[in-house]
Parts: C-alpha cells; sequence; structure tokens
C-alpha cells in the first residue's frame, strides 16, 4: 500500500470530469469496494439547469449513500457527494460550502476551485483525479493538491474520451500517477483511509 | 492535443505554490479582524474557503504577494478597501434564477399571500436588485403589488445604488426571458424594460414599492416584521455560526406562519431552526414558521 508522505491515510478523494465523463463516472464508482472508507467527491460540468439524473444514474451503481452537496452538509467517510450545477463546492475542514460567484474558465462548477479548497483543508490527505475531459479545469487545483503533499492521478489520456483535460492535468503536474480507468479504479479502492475523527476536526 | 494549462485567463488566483498554509490562515484571521476594528465592517464570520479566494483575487487586484501587503494597503487606503468589499459582497445573480422556485412561489405561496390585507416583504442581501425586481413582477402579474412593500436591502451602498437604477445588462435578457417563462410568467418580459446601449431599463413603476437601504445582517437588527423572507444564496457565505445567528434574526423577524425563502442547494436541515418551520414545497426550499 500507499501512504502519502505523513504516513496517514488520505480522507477526501475530489473527481473531475467534464460533460461527457458520465460513463467514466458510472465506471469508477460502480468500481469501489462497499468498505470505502474516503469522502468522495464527483465534480463534473453540466448544464445549469440539469436534475438529480446523475445523482441517481450513480447510486444505481453502488451501494454507498450518493447524495448530491447542499450548503454546510458534513463532509462524511463512506459517502459520495456529486457538486450541483450552477454553484462552486467549495470544501472547508468537515463540510461543503457552496459559492455562486463567477464561472472560473466558464465553468460553475470549477473543479479547480474544489481542487484548490480541498488541497487548502485537507493538504496531504486528499486525493486529486482528473479524469476525461475537454478543457483544461483541474489542472490547477491538481497541482495544488500535489505540492501540498497530496495525491495526484490522471487518467491516461490515450484510453480517455477526451484527452484535453488529463493531458492539460500531465503537464501541470508531471508528478502524477497516470492510468487507465479501470487500474485507478483498483488503485484508489487500495489506498489507505485515514480515520473518521481526523476528516471532522 | 495537449492544451496549455491557464489558456482562458491566466492562473487562477491563490497563494504562490510554496505558501505556507498555516501562516495563511494566521495572516487572513488578522487582515479580517483589523477589517472589523478599523471600518467596523465583520466578515470574521464568513466561510473560509471562499473569503480565501476573494482575498487572494484583491491581492492579486492591487498587484500586490501576500495577505499581510494587502493587510496594510486597505488598512491606509479606504479606495483599496472599498474595492474588497465590493470583492467581498458582490455576488453572481439572475432575474428568476432557478425558475422552478417563481413558479412554486405562484402556486404555493401566492394564495396564503392573497389572505393578508398588507404584505411586508424582505430581500435580506438583494445585491444589485434582479431577484427584487423579479419579485416586482411577479407579484404585479398576480394583482398583489399594491398591496406589497419590499424591503430590500444589503450591506454594500454601492450594489444598492445600482439596485435602486434598475439597469441590467441587455445580453442577460434573453437569459431573463427564457426564466421567466419557465417561471410562469404570463405576459410579453420586453414589455418590462427599455433597450438603451448595452443596458435595459427597467420601468420604475416596478419600485415604487421597494424601499432601498443599507442592512448588515451580521450586526443589525430585525427591522419590522414579516410575512415573507427571502434570503438566497448569501447564507453560503457565512459560516455555521454566524449563519444560526441570522437564522435566529429572520425567525424573529417572520410573523407565526411568516415564509423563509432560502436558495435551491441550502438547507434549514444543517441549523438549530429547524423544528421551527414545515417544509412548504417538496422541491424548492420555501420553510413556514410553525412554531
Amino acid at each position: 500500500m500507499i501512504a502519502n508522505e505523513a504516513g496517514v491515510g488520505y480522507d477526501v478523494v475530489v473527481v473531475g470530469t467534464s460533460w461527457g465523463g458520465l460513463s467514466a463516472l458510472r465506471t469508477l464508482v460502480g468500481g469501489l469496494p462497499d468498505t470505502f472508507q474516503m469522502a468522495m467527491t464527483l465534480v463534473q460540468h453540466r448544464h445549469k439547469d440539469s436534475d438529480h439524473l446523475l445523482r441517481t444514474l450513480l447510486q444505481e451503481r453502488t451501494t454507498l449513500p450518493v447524495c448530491e452537496v447542499e450548503d454546510k452538509m458534513p463532509i462524511e467517510h463512506g459517502r459520495i457527494y456529486v457538486a450541483p450545477p450552477d454553484y462552486h463546492t467549495l470544501i472547508e475542514p468537515g463540510h461543503f460550502s457552496l459559492s455562486t460567484e463567477a464561472p472560473v474558465r466558464y465553468s460553475r462548477p470549477s473543479i479547480d476551485v474544489t481542487f484548490l479548497s480541498a488541497a487548502d483543508s485537507y493538504a496531504h490527505r486528499t486525493v486529486g483525479v482528473v479524469l476525461t475531459g475537454a478543457n483544461a479545469d483541474g489542472s490547477d487545483g491538481l497541482r495544488r493538491i500535489s505540492d501540498r503533499g497530496g495525491m495526484a492521478i490522471v487518467q491516461d489520456p490515450t484510453t480517455a474520451e477526451s484527452a484535453s483535460m488529463p493531458s492539460a492535468a500531465m503537464q501541470a503536474v508531471p508528478r502524477a500517477r497516470v492510468m487507465s480507468l479501470p487500474d485507478l479504479v483498483k488503485f484508489i479502492s487500495a489506498l489507505p483511509a485515514g480515520t473518521p475523527e481526523r476528516a471532522d476536526r | 492535443m495537449v492544451v496549455p494549462v491557464g489558456v482562458e485567463g491566466g492562473p487562477l488566483p491563490g497563494p504562490p505554490h510554496a505558501y505556507d498554509a498555516d501562516l495563511e490562515h494566521l495572516e487572513i484571521e488578522l487582515l479580517l479582524e483589523g477589517v472589523f476594528r478599523h471600518y467596523g465592517f465583520d466578515f470574521r464570520s464568513y466561510a473560509f474557503a471562499s473569503i480565501r479566494r476573494r482575498l487572494w483575487k484583491r491581492v492579486e487586484g492591487e498587484g500586490l504577494r501576500t495577505i499581510s501587503e494587502l493587510q496594510a494597503r486597505i488598512l491606509h487606503d479606504q479606495d483599496a478597501m472599498e474595492r474588497l468589499l465590493l470583492d467581498l459582497s458582490v455576488n453572481v445573480t439572475a432575474m428568476f434564477r432557478d425558475p422552478s422556485f417563481y413558479k412554486e412561489f405562484r402556486e404555493r405561496v401566492v394564495p396564503i399571500l392573497r389572505t393578508y390585507p398588507f404584505i411586508r416583504i424582505w430581500h435580506a442581501g438583494c445585491s444589485t436588485g434582479e431577484e427584487v425586481f423579479s419579485m416586482a413582477i411577479l407579484l404585479e402579474e398576480e394583482g398583489l403589488y399594491d398591496r406589497a412593500r419590499l424591503y430590500a436591502t444589503d450591506i454594500n451602498d454601492v450594489v444598492l445604488q445600482r439596485a435602486r437604477q434598475g439597469i441590467f445588462p441587455l445580453d442577460r435578457m434573453q437569459e431573463y426571458t427564457d426564466n421567466y417563462i419557465r417561471a410562469g410568467g404570463s405576459r410579453s418580459f420586453s414589455e418590462y424594460y427599455t433597450a438603451k446601449y448595452d443596458g435595459a431599463l427597467f420601468a420604475p413603476s416596478l419600485t415604487r414599492n421597494v424601499v432601498f437601504s443599507q442592512h448588515n445582517l451580521v450586526t443589525d437588527r430585525s427591522f419590522s416584521e414579516f410575512h415573507v423572507i427571502f434570503c438566497r444564496n448569501v447564507l453560503i457565505y457565512f459560516d455555521k455560526t454566524l449563519q444560526n445567528r441570522v437564522h435566529k434574526l429572520f425567525y424573529e423577524s417572520l410573523v407565526m406562519f411568516g415564509l423563509l425563502a432560502l436558495g435551491s442547494k441550502e438547507s434549514l436541515k444543517f441549523s438549530q431552526f429547524e423544528p421551527c418551520y414545515e417544509k412548504l414545497s417538496p422541491s424548492e426550499k420555501l420553510y413556514r414558521k410553525v412554531r
């Protein structure tokens, strides 16, 4: 097993993908073991009026509870959170905060905003994952996660439906681990999780 | 294809990558304390992740390198403080934002409002006024506007001035028209404004029953009793302690069976006041004070 530099487990996993990443997200979520211990937050670019369909489609694939983030919702281990459309999702120690600040690089939710806040709140206990996508969102945030001692993972662009986002992330974070989607699912599932107390400090 | 990082506007505002996280935290606390003690604006209980983003945006905007440098500048330069205040208080809003909310408001709240001889509505944190104008239009169409008074408040006088003018960007009218129709609007939306240059000037008659005034949710008390309080996507910028304080203010400012409208991703679930309200709608964040 791979522990982070500080030797403690990981508490939060943040995943970014753009429109079209649904299939990848379903594979990822569907591949997690029922005993998955980290809090996973999924940020997908989507239309501002999209409904709860994404949550429903993901819940079909897992017994882990999947919910759409609301403001000040606690971050709990063993759960999957979906960033709502038309808001930025910010990660604070132990809970989420939402924001309606202007779109960042045309995106709200912005993957970078979520990743940066995760890095700032959870530092080396953060795992950042950039999946298929058609722009460069997530690169800045993934670099911050890596700089703060967290784990940076990028889907192998040659295996991604759309290579732009993973390619940009690889370029921004040369240290990132690059792997195919099935390998990435196994790898994340095997990462050591932190203790719940740590997440709710 | 490899897309260069940051092509669409450079790197995001934020600390340099080597910036010490604990030091950053300390600097932000000191700056907010300084702003409060020197200028009286209390941002100390704002949601940290968001305020951090905005402070770094201002650091960049001022051409500085650290939060401490920003602190020095805003304490000595009132204009810099005004700019920071805009960064900290202006939020993106839209007319008829979340059309389904307005539709639900028409269907579930308007019948209740018809039973009152006079209706007092508070738009807390109204920003540049898009939601106030939306509500004025809705009440006008429902024949309730002449017995209503809308109190539109914000901490920031600059945005209130803009709200008073009733001019919104012309390039957003297509989006607002679409929202208006989906919100159950019954007229032609363009009846309500006159296009001039790149602005849409809304009919001054829409504000005949609106009172705009400065009010600080953090430090000021209630100023009346209301039948409806709108506070949509404002409390998300506060931390949990401050949210509870403001919920207390709202609770005390509502008449019994008065209504509280929150943003679509806000919830009373994480506040102490949940037991005092019942949900009026299964899908929208409309709550009714019941005890």
